[in-house]
């Protein structure tokens, strides 16, 4: 009456209970809470690839400090005056048609034994799995006159998108023809490598357009531009000679607000609108909830689930993670680490171990002027034997010019990379 | 007793499957295309007049033929042909396979 292939059925079935990795189903065998932080690129991804690829059996709640989602991504085009913040800014409306329940709050403490996160105004929170996808915060002791709110308030960084955008857009609309635009730029690693010298490129083609006796001056902390090199530099040959200067090796010690002067180790520079992108490291929560840093400053994964290798159920996205070879910090990637961490949870939720055949791609277009834009891109692939991602050899590459065609895909693919995060 | 041994000797094989089952991921496809999202849309569904290619209920064939193309160099591109070079046949096919089945 129990014939030997029931008996295969039966203890297959039992076996895939109880066991990790037990056989092969679909996702929607997930169940539990997840409670993701941060609802950048990094996150509000996350957030919504649980909820669709669960079928929503997986309970999942955000925690976003602002109310709206505003994107560095293009940002640059809106310090330019070419764009303004409300074509960068999108809902969190679309996530909650998803069932992602958003809460505009901040985190006060994460505690990882008892799977607790403790919130400003709304009490705690328990949870399965936590996604921390904080973005970066600045090590203001790298630029200690930039401690303070009122002084970040006059030097700005524009490096988070959104009031610091349209302020800095302001001190340049303010500025008199004639003055010096200065960015400091940190050593990399730092969010988004290609990004400040697009705002340099971007600034300029204002300066060219607008306010030509105006001066870009770079100064640069590494030894040379960190990204599309090449690309970058036939375009301020051909178009800003004469606007736009570049320093490497000029690297920040510190500023004297009130007379907008940088401080490098050898020279003093005085501007009229002064920039600083500060050294950066993983957002605090990180540090805070246990998480194994590299350096103090970045979270050590694993590539497979994008868990920390030590503080078991918190996985960490974005420009927080020590960075594999050759994979910038950009909106693109924490997208893409978004699916990843989705994925695994809930498979580590349905009882199984994460996929190791993992993928990510990268691709980011940086404008030159209002019409071109150049573009670098990537394919990276999880390595088992060196336990990170790597590029494909073969794969990925810069434009072959600046071009104009490139420009629409850029704006296409801001369009629906927010769709695919936030609707 | 008899039946009790081959109840658990037929467990402990079926712990021992467990990771070779993983291996073979079955959201693989699944996973791929959410690599195509960032710029052609979750699932391959574009946002409509943002200028991407819709790629979601294309028939498989032309979608494989398409990014071999893009691999191979015979289609000119502006990305695609660097990004299609990471790669492999099987995820191509993995790819389009699902994309084509998206209403």
């Amino acid at each position: 009456m129990f014939n030997r292939r029931d008996f295969l059925k039966a203890a297959g079935a039992s076996a895939g209970v109880v066991t990790l990795g037990g056989c092969a189903g679909g996702s929607s065998k997930a169940t539990g809470h997840v409670v993701v932080v941060g609802g950048g690129y990094g996150g509000a991804t996350a957030a919504k690839y649980l909820r669709m690829w669960s079928n929503g059996s997986v309970e999942v709640t955000l925690v976003e400090r602002n109310s709206e989602f505003i994107s560095c991504p293009i940002s640059n085009l809106v310090v330019a005056g070419e764009k303004t913040l409300a074509d960068i800014t999108v809902s969190y409306e679309g996530l909650k048609k998803w069932g992602v329940r958003v809460i505009h709050d901040d985190v006060v403490g994460i505690d990882a034994e008892k799977r607790k996160i403790k919130l400003a105004k709304h009490g705690e929170l328990g949870y399965d799995r936590a996604v921390l996808s904080p973005g970066v915060d600045f090590m203001w002791d790298a630029v200690p006159a930039l401690k303070g709110a009122d002084a970040q308030s006059k030097i700005l960084h524009a490096w988070k998108a959104g009031p610091q955008t349209v302020a800095l857009r302001k001190q340049l609309e303010d500025m008199k023809d004639g003055g010096v635009y200065a960015l400091t730029i940190p050593k990399a690693p730092y969010r988004c490598p290609p990004g400040p010298y697009e705002r340099a490129s971007m600034v300029a083609h204002y300066f060219k357009t607008k306010k030509p006796k105006s001066k870009v001056l770079v100064l640069d902390a590494n030894e040379d531009i960190v990204s599309k090199k090449g690309l970058f530099m036939k375009a301020w040959g051909d178009n800003y000679k004469g606007i736009l200067e570049y320093r490497p090796n000029s690297e920040l010690r510190d500023v004297d607000v009130a007379s907008r002067t940088a401080i490098l180790e050898f020279d003093k520079v005085k501007a009229d609108v002064l920039n600083v992108v500060p050294p950066q490291r993983a957002g605090t929560l990180v540090a805070q909830s246990g998480a194994k840093l590299a350096n103090n400053r970045w979270a050590e994964i694993d590539w497979t689930s994008m868990e920390s290798v030590n503080a078991k159920g918190i996985h960490i996205l974005g420009d927080s993670t020590l960075s594999a070879p050759l994979m910038p910090k950009s909106g693109f990637m924490a997208n893409q680490h978004g699916k990843v961490a989705a994925a695994a949870i809930l498979n580590l939720l349905a009882g199984e171990a994460p996929s190791s055949e993992v993928m990510m791609s990268n691709t980011c277009y940086s404008f030159v002027d209002a019409k071109n834009v150049i573009h670098v891109a990537s394919v990276h692939k999880y390595d088992a034997e060196k336990k990170t991602m790597l590029t494909v050899p073969g794969s990925g590459g810069v434009s072959a010019a600046r071009n104009e065609i490139e420009a629409g895909f850029a704006m296409g693919w801001a369009k629906n990379i927010w769709a695919d995060m936030l609707t | 007793m008899r039946k009790l041994n081959f109840a658990l000797s037929m467990a402990a094989l079926a712990l021992l499957a467990g990771p070779a089952a993983a291996q073979q991921d079955p959201n693989l496809a699944r996973n791929l295309v959410a690599n195509c999202a960032n710029c052609h849309g979750t699932n391959g569904k574009a946002v409509p007049g943002a200028g991407m290619e819709p790629i979601a209920g294309e028939p498989k064939e032309k979608l494989v033929k398409k990014i071999k193309e893009y691999r191979s160099g015979v289609r000119p591109a502006t990305v695609m042909h660097q990004i299609s070079k990471g790669y492999t046949d099987e995820q191509i096919d993995l790819i389009a396979g699902y994309l084509a089945v998206q209403k």
